[in-house]
């Protein structure tokens, strides 16, 4: 089974990178830009056909390595 | 006393390291990571790029036979010394609160800068005064130090910030957007430090500054 994992910086938490991207966004002349947020995406194949328990697996797999929980946020697409 | 320096693939201060704290006198030792046994009376977790800083900036080291040592090390109450890679390591374990970012200005620093002293009431930095000022080179791409409002507070109160980034006088200059300029701390216990600067690469008058060696000594006994 395909999974999705997004990790995206939680609100509040200053993103740099997304603040030079936001302003190289308006040197190329887009100018109702604002908030961008850069995350991340990891695709990854589990070897389960139970969502359920795939979802818990990735839930584990988000909290201990692919996400820093103090600053960012998952989401798991399945 | 016996200083172990645990090296993981990508890790490249641990010989500056071993350097500083023979300079001190130390029994010192550099352990492989795949070590799971680890018997000193101060573990150190010296700076560099482990694992490529892949997925995030210390993100693998924490799975190294070596880190179950290290966080045994620390469950006894024995000394563990983060410097950059390994302050970041030590937040990624949680043995230290908070995370690093990437630097606010996107630029890995690479300078000398001064540090005040904010608090010398633990081992590391009793060898140095509250409000002294200190010289010592930062080289670092994430250390934009981040906690929420509650747990910085709760810092403050216990005395757990030790070193904050400022000019020559002691006026805060910060290099990276490190929340309150903030450059190391401790943990409740103040038996584990973490700091983004790297005192071993100041242990020379020759080469610029020795402040590095009188900040270490705090730890040697």
């Amino acid at each position: 089974m395909k999974a999705i994992i997004n990790i995206a910086l939680k609100n509040g938490v200053l993103d740099p990178a997304g603040k030079a991207v936001e302003h190289a966004l308006g040197s190329l002349g887009f100018t109702g830009v604002s908030d961008v947020r850069i995350g991340k995406q990891i695709v990854l194949n589990l070897a389960t056909d139970d969502k359920a328990k795939a979802r818990e697996e990735l839930t584990t797999m988000c909290e201990e390595l692919l996400a820093n929980t103090v600053i960012e946020d998952y989401e798991i697409v399945l | 006393m016996k200083v172990a320096i645990v090296l993981f693939p990508g890790t490249n201060c641990e010989q500056d390291t071993k350097y500083a704290f023979d300079l001190l006198g130390c029994d010192t030792e550099i352990i492989w990571h795949k070590q799971d046994e680890i018997k000193a009376d101060l573990v150190v977790l010296p700076g560099g790029f482990s694992y490529g800083d892949y997925l995030r900036t210390a993100a693998i080291a924490k799975f190294s036979p070596a880190m179950r040592a290290v966080v045994a090390h620390a469950k006894n109450g024995g000394y563990v010394l983060g410097i950059c890679n390994g302050f970041q390591m030590l937040l990624e374990l949680g043995l230290l609160p908070g995370a690093m970012r990437r630097n606010e200005n996107l630029s890995f620093v690479s300078k000398y800068h001064y540090l005040k002293v904010i608090s010398n009431n633990n081992k590391f930095l009793s060898n140095l005064a509250v409000g002294e000022i200190v010289n010592i080179p930062l080289a670092h791409g994430e250390g934009n130090y981040y906690t929420d409002e509650a747990t910085l507070k709760s810092l403050y109160e216990q005395d757990q910030v030790l070193l904050k980034y400022c000019d020559k006088n002691g006026n805060e200059l910060n290099p990276n957007g490190s929340i309150d300029a903030i450059a190391g701390i401790c943990d409740k216990s103040k038996k584990i430090f973490g700091l983004m600067p790297h005192p071993e690469r100041a242990c020379e008058k020759i080469l610029g500054t020795d402040d590095g060696l009188k900040m270490l000594k705090g730890l040697v006994w």
